[in-house]
């Protein structure tokens, strides 16, 4: 099926991509440390928060939620203030990212039934941890609050809530799939952006335009290594993260690996666009830049999609990240069925015709 | 009078490498492309595109009782500002759009809820799509405070209002709306001063490197010090010259309050470029190739920056290991002087100890720099 000039292209390109013992080394190295760095640093939670107290009251009831906030597995440290000055610096060099003022007779207040209030001063500075933070004193207050009333209070209607998919809400249940989809694009896009442009700094194209090669064999070998080096970090990415970080892996395997490989080819197809654009690895290698990072921010890993302005989820459904990562997400945690996979696969499949359709056009015109 | 000469001659052959360096940089449209269009997508991104903040979060509605009760608690979630009720129906085919990601919760209203709660009890069902985390733990607490809300609004009503014994009066300082964007967009600034110090440079060099007029310049009698002062000086300038343009962005287009002083702002932004740049030539003159130099700068500047500098991510959650590592990333120490200077204003002692930190770090880059630089020519 495969020509023996075909043949010789793609072993020609393996070679060029591999030949660098760096080179090689960089393929591989870099989504190995971003696996192990991104799954640890990129925490949602709020861990060893530092709490400021200014307590005038000292009495039993300000103590009391003292106490349960250092008893809480969230909170690392209670820093006693001593007058509001204190507090404000405490807060403006960062030193507490909440700060706690109890007024005198705060306790009086809160034994007497009267409206008993806690000052709480939050650093906006870092709005989305501050939230989170205000969440948990809140409740820790309502806990407190609640063992102040002599009786309790009468049987309000509750609620019940279950997480599906992820019944605890760990953050890295999330991340690790959502990683394949990013670190696949930034392997697959870093090889091919670089290869024509590399060839055509180097003089060695004009050498490859001579050959009896055809345009269509040229471009066949140019976009193999790119989808074999995404294929090769996905899956070291897919048997380490049930492994290491106990990620369940629910869904078809067959189908996730379908999915994968328009994902790469829509991507190669990208980065061909790119590289036959440039005149020179630097050109080659900003522009891949400058479309990765859009492409991550809009892939719904940094901020969720829902989110965004509707002009905005538009421009989303025109980015292969996007449509993967719910493929990604379905497979390892929703055991998603394969009407759905395929429903997010075949836009991936109109995006890598379109871009490799359009790649393979310019690449002939420059070529001529 | 020798001396005399030679330094004059030393001022004209410095200008004109400095001369050839910004030239290069204004012919290649890439270095526009980075400097200038590539700082206004991430602002405009980060500004529209990440909101981390609860938002109108799309649900299902399970209503399987038909009381007063249960179609009051029904169409507050209706009319809630936080949820777009986008399906209604049975259980099993709201599941199944949960699984495909139309809806990112449901709230079961099941059936004996009105008699339920006239007994004074009432429970109803929440389930979230835990896959998206944050969005399922916003989801969860917005259906349950709306619930909570009604609840509250129908005992009222009935006279049994009961008031929480502890409240608690909370401030946001510097920033009272929560608007992620005003610490997003600041961050946003650190970025793009990493990608034109440290990415952008080390490609650059590393490509005189790779084709060998490094060599040449070499050969030419200008000193080591003159050498790099040369290729660093156009790239702070254009370091500078983008981030004032985010930050004119940031203020006028985002709205982000700027509350410190100007020259402030210039003076974080120059000390942050000095390890930065120092970083950049380090990691060409010691690898000498462009892919590879690309690369490096993308794993030891890039993401460190949008990953170990407390721009999106808090260092004070990550295990102590990677908190110990966020210390080598010169942005952690860059990302409170920005949110400083933009949300809260000028506090100098907050910044000097930084900028100690961030200048100490480009000397030792720089000392490297000049090490890998000479071992080179030898």
């Amino acid at each position: 099926m495969i020509g023996p000039r075909l043949r010789a292209i793609i072993v020609k390109e393996l070679l060029a991509v591999l030949r660098d013992p760096r080179a090689r080394l960089i393929l591989v190295a870099p989504p190995l440390i971003q696996f192990f760095l991104f799954s640890f640093a990129s925490t949602m939670e709020v861990n060893n928060i530092r709490v400021g107290v200014l307590d005038l009251d000292g009495g039993r009831w300000s103590r009391e939620v003292v106490e349960r906030l250092a008893g809480s597995p969230s909170v690392r440290e209670i820093v006693p203030l001593r007058s509001d000055t204190e507090l404000r610096q405490a807060i403006d060099r960062q030193k507490v990212i909440v700060a706690l003022r109890f007024d005198p007779g705060f306790s009086a207040n809160v034994s007497a039934r009267r409206a008993a209030v806690i000052g709480a001063v939050y650093d906006g500075r870092r709005s989305n941890a501050a939230q989170i933070v205000s969440g948990y004193v809140e409740r820790i207050v309502g806990e407190t609050g609640a063992t102040a009333l002599a009786r309790a209070p009468p049987a309000l209607p509750g609620a019940v809530v279950n997480h599906w998919f992820n019944p605890n809400l760990n953050h890295i249940w999330f991340v690790m799939p959502a990683l394949i989809a990013v670190i696949g694009a930034v392997s697959a896009l870093a090889v091919v952006a670089q290869s024509v442009a590399r060839e055509r700094e180097l003089g060695t194209f004009d050498q490859l335009m001579v050959s009896p090669l055809r345009t269509h064999e040229i471009l066949l070998g140019k976009m193999v290594p790119p989808v074999l080096v995404g294929l090769l970090n996905a899956t070291l990415f897919l048997v380490l993260t049930p492994l290491v970080f106990a990620v369940p892996l629910t869904g078809s395997v067959p189908l996730f690996y379908l999915a994968l490989l328009f994902y790469l080819l829509s991507l190669t197809g990208i980065g061909m666009l790119i590289s036959t654009i440039s005149a020179t690895q630097q050109q080659a290698f900003l522009g891949m830049f400058a479309i990765i990072v859009p492409m991550i921010i809009l892939s719904g890993y940094a901020g969720p999609i829902d989110n965004m302005p509707g002009w905005l989820q538009v421009v989303t459904w025109f980015n292969p990240p996007a449509w993967f990562l719910v493929v990604s997400e379905g497979t390892f945690l929703k055991a998603m069925p394969a009407d759905q996979v395929l429903a997010n696969t075949w836009p991936i499949v109109l995006i890598a015709i379109a871009t490799t359709a359009a790649a393979s056009a310019l690449f002939r015109s420059r070529m001529e | 009078m020798n001396e005399g000469i030679s330094a004059a001659m030393r001022g004209r052959r410095f200008a004109s490498m400095l001369a050839k360096e910004a030239r290069q940089i204004v012919r290649d449209p890439s270095t526009f492309l980075i400097a200038f269009l590539l700082p206004v997508i991430l602002l405009f991104l980060m500004g529209y595109g990440v909101n981390l903040d609860a938002a109108h979060t799309r649900i299902g509605l399970s209503l399987q009782d038909d009381s007063a009760a249960a179609r009051s608690l029904a169409g507050a979630y209706q009319r809630s500002r936080y949820f777009d009720v986008r399906a209604t129906g049975s259980l099993a085919e709201l599941e199944h759009r949960l699984v495909g990601g139309d809806i990112r919760a449901i709230v079961v209203i099941p059936q004996d809820f009105g008699r339920q709660v006239a007994r004074g009890g009432g429970t109803i069902q929440i389930v979230t799509d835990g896959a998206l985390p944050n969005t399922a733990s916003f989801a969860a607490a917005y259906a349950e405070g709306e619930r909570a809300t009604w609840a509250a609004s129908q005992a009222r009503d009935s006279g049994r209002a009961l008031r929480p014994p502890i409240q608690v009066s909370a401030r946001f300082w510097f920033n009272p709306e929560l608007a992620s964007r005003n610490f997003l967009v600041p961050g946003a600034i650190a970025v793009v001063m990493t990608m034109i110090g440290s990415l952008l440079t080390a490609l650059v060099v590393a490509r005189e490197w790779e084709r060998g007029t490094m060599e040449a310049l070499m050969a030419t009698p200008i000193g080591m010090g003159e050498f790099l002062l040369s290729k660093v000086i156009p790239y702070f300038l254009l370091g500078l010259v983008s981030m004032t343009l985010c930050a004119l962005l940031a203020v006028t287009v985002f709205a982000v309050p700027f509350r410190g002083s100007v020259f402030a702002l210039f003076a974080i932004s120059s000390v942050y470029l000095v390890p930065a740049l120092g970083q950049g030539l380090l990691i060409s003159a010691a690898l000498k190739n462009q892919f590879v130099a690309s690369q490096v700068a993308l794993l030891t500047a890039f993401l460190p920056t949008m990953l170990l500098s407390g721009f999106v991510f808090e260092i004070s959650s990550m295990p102590r290991v990677i908190q110990a590592l966020t210390y080598i990333v010169p942005a952690r120490y860059l990302i409170p002087q920005l949110q400083t200077v933009f949300i809260a204003g000028d506090d100098w002692r907050l910044f000097l100890p930084n900028m100690g930190v961030l200048l100490a770090f480009g000397v030792v880059l720089f000392a490297l720099c000049v090490h890998a630089t000479k071992r080179r020519i030898a």
